[in-house]
């Protein structure tokens, strides 16, 4: 294993009873990278993020994160990471300081740098004017961050943050991402899930998990690129139910999605996906106004990958 | 080391927070105390009485007089047979009826013997044996007294009774050191199953067992604070049993509270092993007061120990109460030292070590 992999999982999979959540898990992350996991509900994601923090034991499988095998040794595992879980995990009875010290203090911050590092992290995280409001009382951004601050109070070398910005509106999730990269630009690996495709953009690599299964690694772009997805946009003045119809009977369109007045058609296959559209609206005796090809994004390969996937 | 105190730092800064819980734990022997020391009272007295005189002579009114001066009694009135007897006991307006028979004075005076009934209501078993034990010994003295002023010459046998350590018999000094035991039990047990579980409710017990905290830092931290309540308790049943009941403590209290340790202790082991096995804070209060149950009926508390079948004294010994009720009373009420409390002692000590070593193997840094 190179000193520069963070995370090597090998078929990971955990079953709770019948219930298969995680069927067959491998990863590798790569220091100082932010990896994005992506995957509908259920997926597994938070299952595997436990395996890989030594909180839940694999049924089958292993990993070694931050060298250390989560099986043998997880307490060593344990001391060098951060986590921050899906649910807000803090101390609601608790201030915004009394959270940061007893993090501090039991993931054994030195008494001699605690109040320094305390202070850096609340100033950095802007929460220095609220350190006495109790956590139950900060609004759903604040106390994202709060966990955020506390989870790297030790100063990890590697990060998981569970859907961080779930719920959180788009100013506080820029936000959160701007601390993220700032934290991965100081050497830390960060592992993140998220359902939101533009934070899946914002990440360095990508793992799609569907059903316990990883479907595809790599970056947006190589994972879009593998779809071989092109897109039209049609604006279409009257009946574009009838149009959406039409045009889902083609074998080549992948799926079509009304965005206002636009119709987002995905098309496989490689065909100019304009023509084709132009082709079949005409056919129908539907006007098109206007009709331009579109850049894929992750979200079309993910709802492509998923639905072909659900299909099969 | 600091990361024990950080858990213990954070526990009782929670605390402190959760006002409705500290008052509990405060109003709770206080409460406690004062219905059981003033509410239960095992001392039965004025039980209603009835009484049918058939003889009415100056000897049957001299016995009634004498029945009714023991304060036990209270003569509610007379009846004229047993069908009235009967309609006075079902509506509950007597509980004991005395029939003297017809030529009651008679007999006496012709040095012949006399039989007094005395009809009981069964339903409650202390009544009867309360009652009982009043009369008879009553209708003994007059006997002999009668027997003497006949014979001119002192009774052959004379029982002298001394009663040590709780003279006046009264409930209250036998019930408040037993009750500190109880509530312990009670709160210790009820409140670490509880402060685990509820991490677990609130999604922080990940968090922590994802940090580098040991599990035994972990049960200890969460515990500490716990044992300085339950000894804010127990000086406050001692104060106020001391001041409100006149509850004496003649032993050394310093013995008491070393000793309370180790029961303390047991029960807060106990609660971390409940809170393994409970999902919610509901179900870690159903187990307490299932735990509780046995607690009060096998321990000594309610029943004497000595009365109850050899199995359940069995199942009683494996209770910590069951010992420590023995130590506090022993101490408390009777003076007892360390050397004489040392079975106590083992007793406890070997159920201390079975249930942390419960709890260490449940208690996993684990999820799932
Ligand atoms: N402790 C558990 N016991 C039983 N089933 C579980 C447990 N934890 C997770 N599961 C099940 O395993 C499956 C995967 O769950 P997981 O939480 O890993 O999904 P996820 O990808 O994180 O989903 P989401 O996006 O909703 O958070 C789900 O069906 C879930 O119900
Ligand atoms: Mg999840």
């Amino acid at each position: 294993m190179s000193a520069e992999v963070v995370i090597e999982a090998q078929h990971l999979a955990r079953h709770f009873g019948d219930l298969v959540a995680v069927r067959d898990v491998s990863l590798s992350v790569r220091r100082g990278e932010i990896f994005g996991v992506l995957g509908p509900n259920g997926a597994g994601k938070s299952t595997t993020i436990r395996m890989l923090c030594g909180i839940l034991d694999p049924t089958s499988g292993g990993a070694r994160v931050v060298g250390f095998d989560v099986r043998q040794q997880p307490e060593e595992v344990k001391r060098r990471i951060g986590y921050v879980t899906q649910r807000f995990s803090l101390y609601e009875d608790l201030t915004v300081r009394e959270n940061m010290e007893f993090f501090a203090g039991i993931y054994g911050v030195p008494r001699r740098e605690r109040r320094a590092r305390i202070e850096g992290r609340l100033e950095r995280a802007g929460l220095m004017p609220r350190q006495k409001q109790l956590a139950a009382n900060l609004s759903g951004g604040w106390q994202r961050r709060l966990a955020l601050a506390c989870s790297t109070i030790h100063e990890p070398p590697l990060l998981f943050l569970d859907e961080p910005t779930a719920g959180v509106d788009p100013v506080s999730r820029r936000e959160f991402w701007d601390q993220i990269h700032r934290i991965s630009s100081e050497g830390t690996t960060v592992l993140v899930t998220t359902h939101y495709m533009d934070e899946a953009e914002r990440c360095h690599r990508l793992a799609f998990i569907f059903k316990g299964e990883v479907l595809d690694v790599g970056s947006p772009s190589e994972i879009v690129a593998r779809r071989a997805l092109r897109i039209a946009e049609l604006h279409v003045p009257a009946e574009s139910r009838r149009a959406a119809e039409l045009l889902r009977e083609r074998s080549e369109v992948d799926e079509v999605a009304p965005f206002g007045a636009v119709l987002r058609v995905a098309t496989l296959g490689g065909g100019d996906p304009v023509a084709l559209c132009r082709e079949v609206l005409a056919g129908a005796g539907i006007a098109l106004e206007r009709a331009e090809e579109a850049r894929p994004t992750v979200e079309d390969a993910f709802v492509s990958m998923v639905r072909s996937e659900g299909a099969s | 080391m600091n990361r024990f105190l950080a858990i213990a730092l954070k526990e009782l800064r929670q605390l402190r927070r959760d006002r409705l819980t500290l008052a509990m734990m405060a109003m709770l022997p206080v409460v406690q105390l004062l219905l059981f020391g003033y509410a239960i009272n095992s001392d039965v007295r004025h039980v209603p009485t009835v009484v049918w005189d058939q003889d009415h002579s100056a000897a049957s009114r001299e016995i009634v007089q004498t029945l009714e001066a023991t304060g036990f009694y209270d003569i509610e009135g007379r009846v004229f047979g047993y069908p009235e007897i009967e309609r006075g006991m079902r509506s509950g307006r007597a509980r004991v009826a005395l029939v003297v028979p017809p030529g009651y004075e008679a007999s006496l005076a012709a040095q012949r013997p006399s039989t007094l009934q005395l009809v009981v209501d069964g339903t409650d078993p202390q009544i009867v044996a309360s009652a009982l034990n009043t009369v008879s010994s009553l209708v003994a003295l007059r006997s002999a007294a009668i027997a003497d002023a006949r014979l001119g010459s002192a009774p052959p046998i004379r029982l002298e009774p001394t009663i040590w350590y709780n003279p006046d018999q009264r409930t209250a000094v036998f019930i408040v050191p037993g009750l500190i035991g109880v509530i312990l039990t009670m709160t210790m047990v009820m409140l670490t199953a509880m402060a685990i579980v509820r991490e677990r409710e609130r999604g922080t017990l990940e968090a922590l067992i994802v940090s580098p905290v040991r599990s035994i830092e972990l049960m200890l931290g969460k515990i500490l604070p716990y044992v300085a309540i339950g000894y804010v308790q127990v000086t406050l049943i001692l104060g106020v049993g001391r001041v409100v009941f006149d509850v004496p403590f003649v032993g050394s209290v310093g013995l008491l509270y070393l000793l309370t340790f180790l029961f303390i202790a047991a029960n807060l082991a106990l609660g971390l092993v409940f809170s393994t096995l409970a999902r919610t804070q509901q179900q870690a209060m159903q187990m307490s007061f299932f735990f509780l149950l046995p607690n009060i009926l096998l321990s000594g508390f309610a029943f004497p120990f000595e009365g109850m079948p050899e199995a359940a004294q069995w199942l009683a010994q494996a209770l910590p109460l069951t010992h420590f009720l023995r130590i506090v009373r022993g101490v408390a009420l009777k003076g007892s030292t360390l050397s004489d409390l040392m079975p106590e002692l083992y007793w406890l000590g070997g159920i201390l070590c079975v249930f942390v070593g419960l709890a260490s193997l449940r208690f996993r840094k684990k999820l799932g």
